[in-house]
C-alpha cells in the first residue's frame, strides 16, 4: 500500500514525464523560465528544511550547489564519453548517476559545515556557512581543470522538464515526509527549543547534521540539473547573491511552510525575469522586499498565525 | 569496605546516587559535597534559599554541567559525562523553572515527540513510510492521546503550546516529560507564579503521577506548602551545601534549616 504523499510524488513525477514529452514544441524562453522555477523550488525546499524547519541559519547553499554542478558535469562531460557505453549509451541512466555522484559529494560538503554548527547559533552560523560558500567558490575558480573563472562549457543538454520538475517532486516529497513522522519533529523541536529538545532525549547534534547532509544533498542535484540545463557554467553563477536568493525565497514562503516556499520560490523566479530590465538594480529591489517584509509579514507571506500543523 | 557500602545502599533500592558532588565556577563553589539520594519510587524535595544551587544540582543529574568531583549514579550506574539527551535515555526526565514547550508544535505534537526515545523508525522510514511506519505511528498517536487525556489536555490537542493558559503549559510539560517513560521525574519549581488553588491541583498532581506512574519523583520547590505537603522526604541546601535532610517534620524542626530559610516563618508558626 502507497501513502497518500507516496502517490502525490508518482503522480507529480508522471505529469513531468508526460509534459515534457511535448517540450520541444515549447516557446524556449517560457522553458528556460519554467525549468529554473524547477531548480528554484528544489533548491529553496532544501534549504527549508536546514532553515525553516531545523532553524539553522545557512547561507551557504549556492556553494552545495556549485559542488554538485561541478562534479555531475565533469562526469558528463569528461567521463560522459567513457562511460556512456558501460550503460549502453543511454543518456538517462548516465544522468541521474551523475547527478547522484553531484549530490552526494554535495553532502558530503553538507556534513563538513554541518559539524562547526554544532558549536555555533544564529548570525554566528550564518557567517561560517557564507564564508564556506565563498570558499568553494573561490575555490572552484582556481581550479583549471574545470574551466577556472572562464567557466565550464560544452556540458550536454540532458536535463529536461521531466528532470527539473521529477526532481522538485521528490525534494518536496523527502522534506515532507522527513518531517511528518515523530522521529521528523524532532528537527521543528530542535528549532523550537533545543535545551528542551535534548531534554527530551531527541539529539540535536544528529538532527542539524541530517539537515544539512539532506539539504545539501538536494541543493547538490539541483546544480546538476542547472548545469545540464544552461549546459555552461561558471564560478560567479554560484556566488553570494545566489545564496541570497534562495534564503529570500524561504523568508518569503514562510519558514517550515513547504507550500509557502514553492510558490514563493515560483513567483521570485517570475518576478527575476520581469525585473530583468533594471539589470543591477535588481538587488535593491530585492533588499527592499525583504526589508518589507521583515516589518510587515514576519513570518513569511503565505504563513498565516495561528494555522494548525496537521498531525502527520 | 567501600564497596559493601555501595552494595548496601544498592540493596535499599536508591535510584539515583550523588556522592560528594562538588561544582564550581571559577572561584564559585556553586554545589559542594553534595551526597543525597533517591529511592525508587520516592517523592524527594529538595529547597533552599534563592541562589543555593537547587537548579545546578539538576542541572548536574541531567548532564547540562559536568560536576567538578564526585559520582552521580542512576540505577547503579554513573551517569557523569554523559550528555543531556543520554541521560533522558537512561530513564531520567525533567521540566524547566522556565517553561520549554516547543511553542510552534502542537499540544499533541509537543508529546509525541517526547515518544521520540521509544520510536523505532528513523529518517529512512519516515521516507519509506511501510506499514510498519504506520502502524508505529498509529500507536504513538494512541498513546500521546491517552496520555493527554489523562490530564485533560486532549481538547487542546491541535492548538500550539504557546497559545495554552499558563497553568495547562506547566501540566503539559510535565506531560512531555512523562512521554519519554521515566523512572525519575525532576521538577524545577513547577509551583512557581501559581495561585493557591492553582498550587492544591498542582500538589494532587504530583501525587498522582508519582502513584499512577510508579516513578520517583525529585521536586525543586519555593513553595513551603507545597513541599511540605507532599514530599517523604527532603534535603535543605544553602550556599551549595546541604544543612539537613529528613522527613518534613525533622526539617521543619531543624535549628539550622530555620536559621537560613525558614526562619520568619518557623518563628510565627511558634
Amino acid at each position: 500500500m502507497l501513502a497518500r504523499s507516496q502517490i502525490f510524488l508518482l503522480v507529480a513525477l508522471g505529469v513531468s514525464l508526460g509534459v515534457s514529452a511535448f517540450s520541444r514544441g515549447f516557446n524556449p524562453y517560457f522553458l528556460d523560465i519554467a525549468v529554473t522555477c524547477g531548480i528554484n523550488i528544489t533548491l529553496a525546499v532544501s534549504l527549508n528544511l536546514i532553515n525553516g524547519f531545523t532553524g539553522q541559519f545557512s547561507l551557504g547553499h549556492a556553494g552545495f550547489m556549485a559542488i554538485g554542478a561541478y562534479t555531475a558535469a565533469m562526469i558528463t562531460t569528461t567521463l560522459g564519453q567513457k562511460l556512456l557505453p558501460l550503460v549502453g549509451g543511454q543518456t538517462w541512466i548516465l544522468f541521474p548517476l551523475a547527478l547522484y555522484a553531484g549530490g552526494l559529494s554535495a553532502s558530503i560538503a553538507g556534513l563538513l559545515v554541518g559539524v562547526p554548527s554544532l558549536r555555533l547559533k544564529g548570525d554566528y552560523l550564518a557567517i561560517v556557512t557564507l564564508g564556506f560558500g565563498e570558499i568553494i567558490r573561490v575555490i572552484i575558480q582556481n581550479i583549471d581543470v574545470v574551466g577556472g573563472a572562464r567557466g565550464l562549457t560544452g556540458i550536454p543538454d540532458y536535463a529536461t522538464l521531466f528532470w527539473t520538475f521529477g526532481l522538485a517532486a521528490i525534494t518536496v516529497y523527502t522534506v515532507w515526509a522527513l518531517v511528518h513522522s515523530t522521529y521528523g519533529r524532532g528537527f521543528i523541536a530542535v528549532n523550537d527549543d533545543e535545551i528542551a529538545a535534548e531534554a527530551m532525549g531527541i539529539n540535536a547534534t544528529r538532527y542539524k547534521i541530517t539537515a544539512f547532509v539532506v539539504g545539501a544533498f538536494f541543493a547538490g542535484l539541483a546544480g546538476g540539473v542547472y548545469a545540464h540545463f544552461k549546459q555552461y557554467i561558471a564560478p560567479q553563477g554560484f556566488g553570494f547573491d545566489r545564496s541570497i536568493e534562495i534564503v529570500v525565497m524561504v523568508i518569503l514562503g514562510g519558514m517550515g511552510n513547504n507550500l509557502g516556499v514553492i510558490i514563493a520560490a515560483v513567483l521570485l523566479t517570475i518576478l527575476t525575469e520581469s525585473l530583468r530590465k533594471f539589470g543591477d538594480y535588481r538587488m535593491i529591489v530585492y533588499s527592499l522586499m525583504i526589508i518589507i517584509l521583515m516589518i510587515t509579514r514576519p513570518q513569511g507571506l503565505f504563513t498565516w498565525r495561528g494555522r494548525k500543523r496537521k498531525p502527520a | 569496605m567501600a564497596r559493601q557500602e555501595t552494595e548496601a545502599r544498592l540493596t535499599m533500592a536508591a535510584l539515583l546516587e550523588l556522592n560528594q558532588v562538588t561544582i564550581r565556577f571559577g572561584g564559585l563553589t556553586a554545589v559542594s559535597e553534595l551526597t543525597t539520594q533517591v529511592g525508587d519510587r520516592e517523592l524527594v524535595g529538595l529547597i533552599g534559599p534563592n541562589g543555593a544551587g537547587k537548579t545546578t544540582v539538576f542541572n548536574l543529574i541531567t548532564g547540562v554541567y559536568q560536576p567538578t568531583s564526585g559520582a552521580i549514579t542512576f540505577g547503579g550506574k554513573s551517569i557523569v559525562g554523559r550528555k543531556p539527551y543520554q541521560i533522558t535515555g537512561c530513564r531520567i526526565a525533567r521540566t524547566f523553572q522556565n517553561i520549554r514547550l516547543f511553542p510552534s508544535l502542537t499540544v499533541f505534537d509537543n508529546v509525541r515527540v517526547a515518544f521520540h526515545l521509544h520510536v523505532k523508525h528513523d529518517a529512512v522510514h519516515s521516507l519509506t513510510r511501510f506499514r510498519t511506519f504506520h502502524s508505529e505511528e498509529k500507536q504513538i498517536a494512541e498513546q500521546t492521546m491517552e496520555l493527554l487525556e489523562i490530564f485533560n489536555l486532549g481538547k487542546f490537542r491541535d492548538e500550539p503550546a504557546k497559545s495554552l493558559p499558563y497553568g495547562n503549559q506547566r501540566c503539559l510539560e510535565i506531560v512531555r516529560a512523562l512521554a519519554t517513560k521515566p523512572k525519575l521525574l525532576l521538577l524545577d519549581e513547577p509551583a512557581a507564579g501559581m495561585n493557591p488553588t492553582e498550587k492544591m491541583e498542582l500538589t494532587k498532581l504530583i501525587r498522582f503521577i508519582k502513584d499512577k506512574f510508579q516513578i520517583a519523583v525529585l521536586l525543586v520547590e519555593h513553595d513551603m506548602q507545597v513541599v511540605m505537603g507532599i514530599c517523604e522526604r527532603i534535603a535543605v541546601l544553602d550556599y551549595g551545601v546541604k544543612i539537613a535532610e529528613g522527613t518534613p517534620t525533622e526539617v521543619r524542626a531543624n535549628p539550622k534549616v530555620i536559621e537560613a530559610y525558614l526562619g520568619e516563618e518557623a518563628v510565627k508558626h511558634a
